[in-house]
């Protein structure tokens, strides 16, 4: 059993990793270990838990920021911000249900950490654009900040971007400073019914081309849809394409009727009101519409929106939803494949990525989890990492650098 | 100041290093006699100044490559330079350095407005990428001030705001991929169409390094539909303090307007002198934009005009045309150069404070002025609390240029000392390079520095911006590394 060691302040946190440089140890970074799972397998000789490093250190609604440790739990902050009718607009993921566990939504250091983002991700920003300061220790053993508590900051170099989504590679973070916006009065989803793939991710890109501010653009095939839990997406037998309108109540009745407008009138068409809208983007959100079955296999693919309909088509999954107007695809199969890697690797040559998010041993183990990385840009990836952690003692292997 | 010390065997290589670069590149593509290099002796941040010892203006990405690997063969420093409007003299030259100039790459290279984006070559400028989409109703949403000249190139070193930051972000939030070329003469990609990165941040960190970590040769931009409606509300206030107390209702109501900009009293009367916008006659003028679809403006637009009631307004006017909101503008587009008509010179700050903090920064900020005997004029982006104090001067009184310098650093000490940050949206460059300590402590710097230990060992780009002291590489820092003790023996460990 791996000794599991829990700093209690950030000295300690410094002393942990300052032991572990002198004494070849390596720490398995987490947070409630939600997560653990997410990218390659980490041999660790020793558990480093942050969750000391939690609860909200300072709130400013106004100001638009929130000061808080790493660790602070997900649900606590979420329900902190609905308290003060505001939101994080980059909508982080529970990977629960990705990981094949139950849901499970971690904590705010964890979502920062794999860059966890949802189907706003396409118009509001990924996390790394609501990160705005951070305190760590990084793998050399010595604590430091980076960027401060205002939006507007070019003040030396951007590192709450290079750690949001470094998998704890880098630093193990004990305080993030968040922007967060004003959470939407009123959320609707108009749903159109029974497109092909082609069309439908035709009409994703051009709605999020129009000026009525579209905040989710979701595809579900036919088969897939049946295992929604709201029931205007399960009950039609057809594939659903779902688009977000977000805002002041006024607003979204109006920008509704323009999208419907927009439509040929050929397309049967519906709309969600507030719950099931709501609903509907969480299973997207969490990939609950996609299948958990043992000995299943799970990809996220980020590409070109305009790639989409190919990737797909030359995928061939089980199941699969698409988002981001078609840049994000979550591909589903029943079961490994020979072969199947290949084909999904191969399918983003052109520009994107995909990343093996859930399969049996042996497929994991056999490929590298995240797409390689040119030789150019992988040799850069590595001088950073042992810039910031030069004898590997942070999560070593997790992103394969 | 000195920016870094001149290394005389580097000067004595000089006609080697232009004999070797009249084999890279066209003759027209170096410039290496003194009335050519005059031009590019400072960026906007005219302070100081310096003639390189060649400037090289390729046209494609292996000139860029050769350039620089035959400077890194030669151990000769470089200073890349988009158009040269930055204002924190992150484009200063060095006397033992070339300086590389990108404004041949002036191509927009693709538009693609199914995936919402434009790649453009690295001297495009700002405003040419909106208006190569504008027919087809579309935008770049960051507009600094100089987006008529600033390149696309310069916007991703310096990591450019503008006054539509506070709904849509600084430059960072709007850049898909770049093409760079590292001092060794690399070529690498960074993101490109899709979302995500591919590996680690890099481009974020890219974003806003000031040219010291690898010379950008293409970028690929995200672009937006432009909104169904703008308008904007133009309000008068008794003071600044009024006007930002408004500010923050505002935003405490959860709106998120396309803009917040405020002016004072010498402001407004230095533009109504320039430009006659009309203004109100108040001690501050707060503009107010509101974008999206028709009727969400129209809601806010009543909203805001409550607020403004409620927060003292001492005059409210709405634009009903497009021609009226242009003229709400048309004030503060001229600030600057309407200031600069007060004095012979000003200076231009860039902090940026918690926006709560405003009453007590410019309360403090008057006074030190008045110590000073200096005037200051006062126009920000009071939305995100970037603001813009402009210290008045005349460099031909002897000492006033100094004085207006230490001014400004003590401006943008409070604004640190406040919770704020020394740069909004200028950059540090030469200009704020040594209050980072203000901001940072050592270790913070080093933490900093080891992104350009990644991309440039040797430090050859850029050298002497950013950092008050750029470290060797290999001394940065060194662990320590104390081996035996016993671990932590108060801790939980399970």
């Amino acid at each position: 059993m791996t000794e599991t060691l829990q700093p209690q302040t950030p000295d300690q946190l410094l002393e942990v990793i300052a032991w572990a440089n002198a004494e070849n140890a390596t720490l398995n970074v987490r947070g409630f270990g939600t997560k653990l799972g997410l990218g390659e397998a980490v041999e660790a000789s020793h558990m480093l838990d942050m969750s000391t490093f939690s609860g909200i250190v300072n709130y400013e609604p106004e100001e638009l920021v929130l000061t808080l440790g790493s660790a602070t739990p997900m649900a606590e902050l979420e329900n902190l911000l609905a308290e003060n009718r505001q939101m994080l607009a980059f909508e982080p993921q529970d990977w629960g249900w990705a990981l094949g566990r139950e849901s499970a939504s971690g904590t705010i250091g964890g979502a920062m950490m794999v860059s966890s983002n949802g189907p706003r991700r396409f118009k509001a920003g990924a996390a790394r654009d609501h990160l705005l300061g951070l305190k760590a220790v990084s793998g050399r053993g010595e604590a430091f900040a980076a960027g401060g508590r205002v939006v507007k900051n070019v003040t030396g170099y951007d590192l709450s971007k290079l750690m949001a989504g470094s998998y704890g590679t880098l630093a193990a973070a004990t305080e993030l400073t968040l922007k967060v916006l004003p959470a939407p009065e009123k959320t609707y989803t108009l749903l159109v019914y029974g497109l092909d793939v082609e069309p439908a991710m035709a009409l994703m890109r051009a709605l999020a081309n129009t000026p009525y501010d579209v905040s989710g653009l979701a595809y579900v095939a036919a088969h897939t849809a049946s295992l929604s839990s709201v029931s205007y997406v399960r009950d039609r037998q057809m594939s659903v394409l779902g688009a977000r309108i977000e805002g002041l109540q006024i607003s979204v009745h109006h920008r509704l009727q323009a999208l419907k407008e927009m439509l040929t009138g050929a397309q049967e068409i519906d709309e969600l009101r507030t719950h099931n809208s709501v609903a509907f983007w969480q299973e997207v959100r969490d990939i609950k519409l996609l299948p958990n079955l043992a000995g299943d296999v799970l990809w996220r693919v980020s590409a070109p929106p305009s790639a989409a309909a190919s990737i797909v088509a030359q995928c061939q999954p089980d199941h699969w939803v698409a988002d981001w107007a078609g840049g994000l695809i979550w591909l589903h199969y029943d079961r490994a494949d020979a072969g199947q890697a290949e084909v999904v690797r191969t399918s983003v040559q052109a520009g994107g990525q995909a990343m093996l998010v859930r399969a049996p041993d042996d497929l994991r183990n056999a490929i590298p989890v995240f797409q390689p990385l040119p030789q150019g840009l992988a040799t850069l990836n590595r001088r950073v990492k042992e810039n910031y952690d030069p004898n590997g003692v942070l999560n070593p292997g997790r992103m394969g650098v | 100041m000195t920016i870094i010390d001149v290394d005389h065997d580097i000067l004595a290589k000089r006609d080697v290093l232009i004999s070797r670069l009249e084999q890279i590149l066209p003759s027209d593509c170096l410039l290496c006699h003194e009335d050519q290099l005059r031009p590019y002796e400072a960026d906007a941040q005219t302070m100081h100044k310096q003639t390189p010892m060649a400037v090289v203006l390729p046209e494609t990405t292996e000139q860029v490559s050769a350039t620089l690997a035959l400077c890194n063969e030669l151990g000769i420093k470089v200073v890349p330079r988009g158009a040269g409007t930055g204002l924190s003299g992150g484009a200063l030259p060095l006397a033992d350095g070339v300086l590389i100039g990108l404004a041949k790459f002036n191509n927009i290279v693709d538009i693609d407005y199914d995936n919402r984006c434009v790649v453009a070559q690295p001297g495009v400028t700002n405003l040419a990428i909106s208006d190569a989409v504008r027919d087809d109703g579309y935008y770049y949403a960051p507009d600094p001030s100089s987006q008529i000249a600033c390149t696309i190139g310069g916007n991703v070193a310096e990591n450019s705001g503008g006054v539509h930051c506070l709904k849509y972000g600084l430059t960072t939030n709007n850049v898909l991929g770049v093409e760079m070329v590292l001092m060794t003469g690399e070529v690498v990609r960074f993101g490109g169409k899709h979302l995500d990165a591919d590996g680690y941040d890099l481009l974020g960190v890219i974003t806003g390094s000031e040219g010291l970590l690898g010379v950008i040769t293409e970028v690929t931009v995200r672009i937006l539909p432009e909104p169904e409606t703008v308008r904007a509300l133009l309000l008068g206030f008794n003071s600044c303090e009024d006007a930002g107390a408004c500010v923050g209702a505002v935003i405490a109501e959860g709106i998120i307007p396309a803009g917040m900009e405020i002016m004072d009293r010498l402001t407004i009367d230095a533009v109504e002198d320039y430009c006659h916008p009309g203004y109100p006659d108040a001690e501050a003028v707060l503009i107010v934009e509101l974008d999206g679809p028709a009727a969400e403006v129209d809601y806010l637009i009543e909203r805001v005009t409550a607020l403004a009631e409620e927060n003292s307004a001492t005059s409210i006017s709405t634009s009903q045309s497009e021609e009226e909101r242009l003229r709400f503008w048309q004030g503060r587009k001229a600030a600057f150069p309407a200031v600069a008509q007060l004095r012979p010179d000003y200076y231009c700050m860039d902090g940026t404070i918690p926006r709560g903090k405003l009453p007590e920064v410019l309360a403090r900020m008057s006074e030190m002025a008045a110590e000073k005997d200096l005037l200051v004029a006062n126009v920000f982006h009071a939305g995100d609390g970037n603001l813009h104090p402009l210290i008045l001067y005349d460099a031909n009184v002897p000492g006033e240029m100094a004085k207006a310098e230490e001014l400004g650093a003590e401006i943008l000490k409070l604004c640190v000392a406040v919770g704020g940050v020394l740069t909004g949206e200028h950059g540090v460059g030469t200009e704020k390079r040594d209050l980072m300590p203000e901001m940072f402590s050592e270790a913070d710097l080093e933490h900093q520095q080891r992104v350009k230990c990644a991309f440039d060992p040797e430090g050859y780009l850029n050298p002497g911006k950013v950092f008050p002291t750029l470290h060797r590489c290999a001394e940065l820092g060194r662990m320590h590394i104390h081996r035996g003790q016993v671990p932590f023996p108060d801790l939980p460990r399970f």
